[in-house]
């Protein structure tokens, strides 16, 4: 059936993909489809506004973001890719987004945490393997490694896989850390929620789940 | 492989005491008591984790050996069983958890990577659990079956019946020094040097 196909655009490709450069144009640099998944380069600059409109247009609806991550070449002339893995639950379709960095420039990329509230966490983990920084993003700290850590970003090819320290320096700097200090209220934001809980879910944090013993 | 404790940190001093039949008498109680009644604290962060479920269940009964009781709190914990590897994240966890565990007390470190790093030769993983705390049976594995562990917990067993209260340095607590670290930190790039494949690795430094 090879070369005797009517159709412009092949079987497999996503119709979002049309949708997406009738409504963004230029901003819609290519697309390709790989294993059957679609996946549509865009510009960094309007990457934000395509995402949101994802998420919001009736047609496309794709409202759970399934993934946020990154991906390095070994050719350091190929730019660093963000990938965006959006799903839509009510139409049962998938969507890879994905912008290329420049690795001469800062990493940077607007934040997507405003469209899908999911996106926090999966932003600071690419934060912190691979040093993009999200602009708008509210609390942006590592995740996985602790947050006084030095020795870079360890998903980067230029990071030696055993670290940049000795093993000494690297136990001595674990050993020193004090995990109490970041996983506490705070940490959890219920301090700051406080005023807005329940009354009973405040009593119970003001006394304890046995209530005051009298 | 790092069980010595730091030079000069033992100070082995020739008792008036002798061993006479009392202290022997009173060291065999003291150590079948101890050894027959070991409360384990359990730290699994992985696999091997598994394998020591397996073991405290019914099929091959931790509780023959008196260690039936997990103690889930260090303070009434005799033996700390590190099942699983260790990344530096949790590094200084099982310090405290192990400053926290009262004399006497002893370690065991179960399976590869908690003996030394195993095939996790990276920036994020402890290379062997003794450049945190002081360990004293190793039990080699991958994971280690039951069968393994159980023989480890009868080495320490056999170790706590050769103690004697005549030697302080035993109950002597190693802390963290004033460099911040248990071990020197030339000991600990010893025994963190790669071995095995991990020589191989083209991405290491």
């Amino acid at each position: 059936m090879i070369g005797t196909k009517a159709d412009p655009a092949p079987a497999g490709v996503s119709p979002s993909v049309s949708a997406l450069r009738a409504r963004f144009g230029t901003a819609i640099l290519r697309h390709q489809v790989s294993c059957g998944d679609t996946i549509v380069y865009v510009s960094t600059a309007r990457a934000h506004d395509v995402l949101a409109w994802l998420r919001t247009d009736p047609g496309q609806q794709f409202d759970y973001l399934t993934d946020v991550t990154a991906v390095e070449y070994r050719d350091q002339e190929r730019p660093l890719e963000l990938v965006w893995q959006l799903r839509s639950l009510p139409r049962r379709a998938d969507l890879r987004l994905k912008v290329e960095l420049d690795q001469r420039q800062p990493l940077e990329v607007d934040s997507v945490r405003d469209i899908w509230k999911g996106a926090d966490w999966l932003e600071r983990e690419v934060y912190d393997m691979f040093g993009v920084a999200f602009r708008g993003h509210p609390d942006l700290r590592r995740i996985l490694m602790w947050e006084t850590y030095a020795e870079g970003f360890p998903l980067r090819k230029d990071f030696p896989l055993r670290g940049h320290f000795s093993r000494a320096e690297q136990t001595r700097q674990a050993l020193a850390a004090n995990p109490e200090a970041h996983y506490s209220l705070e940490e959890l934001s219920i301090a700051a929620a406080y005023d807005e809980l329940p009354a009973d879910m405040k009593d119970r944090l003001a006394h304890g789940e046995r209530g005051t013993v009298t | 492989m790092g069980l010595t404790p730091p030079e000069g940190d033992r100070e082995t001093e020739v008792s008036t005491l002798s061993p006479n039949w009392v202290t022997t008498r009173l060291d065999f109680l003291a150590n079948w008591a101890r050894a027959n009644s070991l409360w384990p604290m359990p730290f699994g962060t992985a696999c091997c984790a598994i394998e020591f479920m397996a073991a405290a269940a019914s099929r091959f009964d931790l509780a023959r050996f008196g260690m039936e009781r997990m103690s889930f709190s260090p303070r009434q914990a005799d033996v700390l069983i590190c099942a699983g590897r260790l990344p530096f994240k949790l590094a200084p966890v099982i310090r405290k958890i192990w400053d926290q565990m009262p004399q006497p007390k002893w370690a065991i470190s179960m399976g590869a990577c908690a003996s030394s790093g195993g095939i996790f030769d990276t920036y994020a993983m402890v290379q062997g659990i003794d450049t945190i705390i002081p360990v004293d049976v190793y039990v080699p594995g991958c994971p280690p079956r039951p069968e393994g562990l159980m023989y480890g917990i009868m080495l320490l067993q056999k170790k706590i019946k050769g103690e004697t209260f005549l030697d302080a340095g035993l109950r002597q607590e190693h802390l963290v020094g004033p460099d911040g670290l248990f071990l020197p930190a030339r000991k600990i790039d010893e025994v963190s040097e790669p071995f095995g494949n991990s020589v191989h690795q083209t991405r290491s430094a």
